[in-house]
């Protein structure tokens, strides 16, 4: 039995041959950059020294990751960490859904088609045209300074209080993705069955109620998965944005363990450090996507894979 | 839906207009405002006096950056990592995503596995700088295009397309003893424009917008593309780029239209082209997120 079952197996793995041979160069890719990466996380358990290599640097335990739990500016970072992503799920999150709905309600074609084609602009441009435009506007003598001059009031430093850094992030993200965004809910809208609508007009439902008995219902399996997917990256930022609009003086609030690993391991080259905070990361992260993914299985029949 | 609108309904519909309308007003204007500023005067934009109207129409700022040493060159990088990269995507992509829509692919489920659990568990930016770096690939091309070749989601939104594709059509191209590399030349492949353009687009503004990889891997400055030279200049992180030429000449009141002149004819690409690309990425989209 076994042997006609193996070869069977071999029969098979003949007759893909040339798909092997077109997959050969995608494998060793992921073998290099992914799982050799994975690979290399081990020196987080070494005094890791560029000229001793990876294989004989000192092995030290669990010595990095007990630095950086006793660290408390480490739980600094994780906090940072959740609390910009709550802020973006308070914001960023409700925002993409409230645009679907109201593109959804505009029934001139040309009109709905231009709000649409303005709004995902922005998500084609860097972060670093964002930011630098950021930086430009905010300075002490940019535009919003020439604007609360010009109201008589004081200026404000925007870039160097920590206060401001978690608002300004997430205006920027919204000017950014909420457009983009509204796409997949604007897709979930366009599948609600338009009878419903009309069977609500005749019995004389507004278009207000109409927008909160139908089309809200109509798209709630789709926003609860993004909120679980939402939810699932809690411990995950991502730090272009904050590199470029962070400095010392607001690192109290913008400082996120990305953010973290970069400077600490990859600028003052602590790799072994860096590469043990990054462990810690991904394996929460990675539980957190699992389980979110699993809920989100649980509720419609899409999930992310 | 031809009985007539309700007067609530209808200011309902108005003012929903109105918003969408002034958020649209929202998403442009900071684009307005730095070209405006990119051509007025460099003394009107330091009083404060550009809002809505360019002031002193001058194109001196765009002469000034074409003739600085490094903006030129770092143009001419990003075009070169873009058309470079992308045809590595795509040749790297369309080779993973064919055998994996493949029923016939023995094994396809377990690389399947392989490769999306390298989407959920990403082994940081400090072990791929170690890879990188042991390939002696740092300060090369070869660092910021190939790292990234293979995008997880966007090879699934792929092997999706590839999937819908007629069984039939295999069938016969095999009774006509094609093998499965002809059968991706001669069918899949002229089946493909739709998703391939789609990749093309998201594949082309990734590397041209791409910052993090060139600012970890490329230190020289003659190799950096523009995203990094355009950091240097807007933000001020590097006073060797914009300090030593003629960039800031005229009291530094010049900088301000030097800086939006700079952002704007780095996203002068994108906006050419994205009124005609739209139907492409929005559908790009919809395969991806609907059908996972």
């Amino acid at each position: 039995m076994r042997g006609t079952v193996k070869k069977q197996g071999f029969k098979k793995a003949r007759e893909s041959r040339f798909l092997y041979l077109m997959f050969i160069l995608p494998l060793i890719y992921f073998i290099v950059f992914k799982y050799g990466a994975m690979a290399y996380l081990i020196i987080a358990f070494e005094d890791f020294n560029a000229f001793k290599g990876i294989f004989h640097s000192e092995w030290v335990g669990l010595k990095w990751f007990r630095a950086f739990v006793e660290d408390p500016y480490f739980w600094n970072i994780v906090k940072n960490t959740i609390l910009l992503n709550l802020w973006m799920l308070a914001f960023c999150f409700p925002a993409p859904i409230l645009l679907a709905l109201m593109i959804n309600e505009v029934k001139q074609k040309r009109f709905k088609k231009f709000a649409q084609t303005i709004s995902y602009l922005p998500y084609f441009l860097s972060t670093v045209v964002v930011c630098g435009f950021i930086t430009n506007v905010l300075a002490s003598d940019g535009l919003v300074n020439q604007l609360i001059g010009a109201l008589g009031m004081e200026k404000v430093s925007f870039l160097m209080e920590p206060g401001w850094f978690r608002p300004i992030y997430v205006i920027s993200e919204l000017w950014q993705g909420c457009g983009w965004g509204s796409i997949i809910y604007l897709a979930a809208l366009s599948g609600v069955d338009q009878q419903l609508y009309e069977a609500a007009a005749i019995d004389g439902a507004n278009k207000l109620k109409q927008l909160w008995h139908i089309s809200l219902p109509g798209i709630a399996p789709v926003i609860s998965i993004q909120f679980l997917l939402t939810v699932g990256r809690l411990l995950t930022v991502g730090y272009e944005k904050i590199i470029l609009l962070y400095n010392g003086a607001t690192y109290e609030t913008a400082d996120v363990i990305s953010t973290y690993v970069y400077r600490r391991g990859l600028i003052e080259a602590n790799y072994s450090y860096g590469a043990a905070v990054s462990i810690f990361q991904a394996v929460i992260a990675l539980i957190l996507v699992v389980s979110a993914n699993r809920a989100a299985r649980k509720i419609g029949q899409t999930s992310l894979w | 839906m031809k009985r007539k609108m309700g007067m609530s309904d209808r200011i309902f519909t108005a003012s929903i207009m109105l918003v969408l309308a002034l958020l649209c007003i929202v998403v442009i204007y900071p684009i307005y405002y730095m070209l405006i500023v990119s051509i007025s005067d460099g003394y009107a934009v330091l009083r404060g006096e550009i809002s809505f109207l360019p002031k002193g129409i001058n194109f001196s700022a765009y002469e000034a950056i074409l003739s600085n040493k490094y903006v030129p060159n770092s143009y001419k990088n990003t075009i070169v990592y873009t058309v470079t990269g992308t045809l590595i995507n795509l040749t790297m992509t369309s080779l993973c995503a064919y055998p994996l829509s493949r029923k016939n692919f023995y094994g396809r489920n377990v690389f399947t596995a392989i490769i999306v659990f390298t989407m959920f568990f990403d082994a940081g930016i400090i072990s791929q700088y170690m890879v990188v770096s042991s390939l002696h690939m740092r300060n090369t091309i070869w660092a910021v295009v190939i790292p990234g070749a293979i995008n997880v989601w966007y090879m699934i939104i792929m092997r999706t397309f590839f999937s819908d594709i007629p069984e039939e059509l295999f069938e016969s191209a095999k009774l006509d003893g094609a093998n499965d590399m002809t059968i991706f030349g001669r069918i899949v492949l002229p089946l493909s424009k739709a998703v391939m353009a789609t990749m093309v687009l998201f594949y082309a503004v990734g590397h041209w917008n791409a910052f993090l990889q060139p600012l970890i891997y490329l230190d020289d400055r003659n190799k950096m593309p523009m995203q990094l030279i355009l950091r240097n200049i807007v933000m001020g992180a590097d006073a060797a780029v914009s300090g030593s030429s003629s960039v800031t000449s005229d009291l530094g009141t010049i900088s301000m239209n030097i800086k939006y002149a700079v952002i704007f004819i780095t996203i002068l690409p994108i906006l050419a082209v994205y009124p005609f690309v739209q139907k492409y990425f929005v559908k790009g989209v919809m395969v991806g997120s609907v059908k996972g």
